[in-house]
């Protein structure tokens, strides 16, 4: 029998606002545990929390962004359970009337298959506080700076079939999120968490199979590999004639496995109830228009625009637009007079190599735009030959060094003077008589190996276009 | 509405309560009498009124994502049933 996986997503992505969510201690990552805490944030009594009103603008934007319906009258609910990580034994969050409804997200799978993945809600709600398990002493130590931090939870619907969509869907989201400011989306840091409910069914089945649900998963390659090992402990257990038990499991990263986590009794039942310290949330058509108008220009009409208005190919501007901190280098690299396809050859070249060598991400590189817009400026100004400037790229591109200087300070500077240009021709020609015998009896290789003696001559400075015409000029006269 | 044995037994499971079984039929009974309370409001006629969220005509209170100090953590433990220098300290909780 063939199977087939039915996926759905839910995403929680920490909001990138200074100050927790109804609270005004700092959201900033690291610091000592617990201090970045209040009595809000620890759930003490007597305490009223007020909402931070940039985590509604953000959630507005994400719902926008995602082409979902903004619920015009939405409120809070309190979620109740008892576990240390939230000292009010509740989080404050949304069930009744989540911002957000029925988004879309179209995606495109590296295979070419291209779909629509349905968004059920986008909620905000609170983070929880982070817990070390004493391993000899039967004790729990906790942290709550993290505690009240802003969240927005991506539910879908099971829309995805195959692990590679799940991919292109979070890959999309994130680049989404990110363009819109809303969040860096850093898995590392856990400001972009995923839980994958997943079930199998035979193909063509129109009913769904019973799911699990996994968590713990910290990086897109695990998350693909937890979709193969589930599907495939699930179909196992059909085909043995046992069944799939909902609940939840852990993926362990080391094991390359799930495993059930000890199984709460009625763990599911919340008891969600209005939350009565927050006051209800009434959105005009007046702030969504507002909201509307600060929306940045997402990637998809940066990668029409690109093509029309630089004259880019498809694949640059693909490249260009797949993160927001590209697309504004290259941008402001092309306000400041580059020739943009000059600069779109820099960045997915040199630029992304030196990335991926240092294992930077773009948006932590410290070069600067003016810094490329030079180089791009020197080489057309023939004052630096292309290979230079690559190693002068290479060797400002980590403090952002000042081209000029170094370029000045290790004589790179091109050879533009005919003189000594005709002096290392010169040279060259009448240490390598047999090499021009050759390259008259035909041998073209021969010329090439001229250039490269010209060049050696010139320490590498010169243009090799002037080199090139100055050695057939000496060999037609 | 009936409150039986099993319905306090959940509702003691979900708030991590352990009542003696000889307590249990007093609960029921109280629970009920509480939970009775709402047959009176459910007398009334609410057809086409607005479901209430919150009790106060306020809505959209606010306030601007600017950071204030936290509480010294020193401060923030002394409420704590258990600590050390740098964290709450609870009985351990492995989920
Ligand atoms: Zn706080």
């Amino acid at each position: 029998m063939t199977w087939e996986t039915v996926i759905g997503l839910e995403t929680h992505v920490e909001l990138a606002t200074r100050t927790k969510i109804f609270c005004s201690c700092t959201t900033e990552f690291g610091g000592a545990p617990n201090t970045h805490c209040c009595p809000v944030c620890t759930g003490m009594p007597g305490t009223l929390p007020v909402l931070n009103e940039k985590v509604l603008e953000f959630a507005v934007k994400a719902g926008l962004a995602l082409d979902g319906e903004i619920t015009h009258h939405c409120k809070f609910d309190r979620k109740n359970y008892f576990y240390p990580d939230l000292p009010k034994a509740y989080q404050v969050s949304q069930l009744y009337l989540p911002i957000v409804r029925n988004g879309k997200v179209p995606i495109r799978t590296q295979s070419g298959t291209e779909k629509i993945i349905r968004i059920h809600e986008l909620h905000m709600e609170e983070d929880a506080g982070k817990l070390v398990h004493d391993p000899w002493l039967d004790q729990t130590r906790c942290d709550y700076n993290r505690c009240g931090v802003p969240l927005i939870e991506i539910v879908t619907e099971p829309d995805f079939r195959t692990a590679e969509e799940v991919i292109a869907y979070l890959e999309k989201l994130r680049s989404t999120l990110q363009y819109l400011g809303v969040s860096d989306c850093k898995m590392q840091e856990g400001s972009l968490r995923c839980d994958v409910n997943l079930s199998v069914r035979p193909a063509g089945s129109a009913q769904l199979g019973t799911r699990t649900e996994m968590k713990n998963l910290n990086s897109f390659k695990a998350i693909a590999r937890a979709i193969a090992y589930e599907s495939r402990r699930q179909v196992e257990l059909i085909e043995e004639g046992k069944r799939v038990v909902q609940e939840t499991r852990r993926w362990d990263d080391n094991k390359d496995a799930t495993f059930a986590m000890r199984s709460k009794e009625n763990a599911q039942d919340y008891r969600y109830f209005p939350e009565p310290d927050i006051p209800p949330l009434e959105i005009t058509q007046e702030y969504l228009d507002h909201i509307r108008k600060e929306l940045p220009e997402m990637a998809e009409h940066k990668l029409i625009r690109y093509q029309a208005e630089f004259g880019l190919p498809l694949y640059d501007a693909q490249m260009l637009t797949g993160q927001k901190a590209l697309a504004d280098f290259f941008e402001a690299c092309a306000a400041l007079g580059s020739d943009p396809k000059q600069v779109s050859n820099w960045i997915m070249g040199p630029l992304m190599g030196q990335l991926s060598a240092k294992g930077l991400e773009a948006k932590d590189m410290a070069l600067s735009p003016a810094t490329l817009a030079r180089l791009i400026s020197l080489v057309k100004a023939g004052q630096l030959n292309r290979n230079t400037a690559v190693k002068v790229f290479e060797a400002v591109f980590d403090q952002d060094g000042d081209v000029d200087t170094y370029i000045s300070a290790h004589g790179l500077a091109q050879v533009n003077d005919p003189d000594a240009l005709a002096a290392a021709v010169e040279k060259v020609f009448s240490a390598n008589p047999q090499s021009i015998e050759d390259f008259r009896s035909g041998k073209e290789k021969a010329f090439g190996f001229l250039v490269g003696q010209v060049m050696r001559e010139l320490r590498g400075k010169a243009n090799p276009q002037a080199v090139n015409q100055a050695i057939r000029d000496k060999l037609n006269s | 509405m009936k409150i039986t044995e099993e319905m306090v037994d959940y509702i003691s499971v979900l708030s991590r309560l352990k009542p003696e079984p000889e307590e249990k039929a007093q609960l029921a009974t109280e629970l009920e009498r509480i939970v009775s309370y709402m047959d009176v409001l459910n007398r009334l006629d609410t057809a086409g009124v607005e479901p209430l969220s919150h009790v106060f005509p306020i809505k959209n209170v606010m306030r601007p994502d600017l950071p204030c100090p936290s509480l010294p953590r020193e401060g923030l433990l002394k409420n704590a049933p258990s600590e050390d220098p740098e964290a709450f300290l609870v009985p351990k909780a492995v989920e």
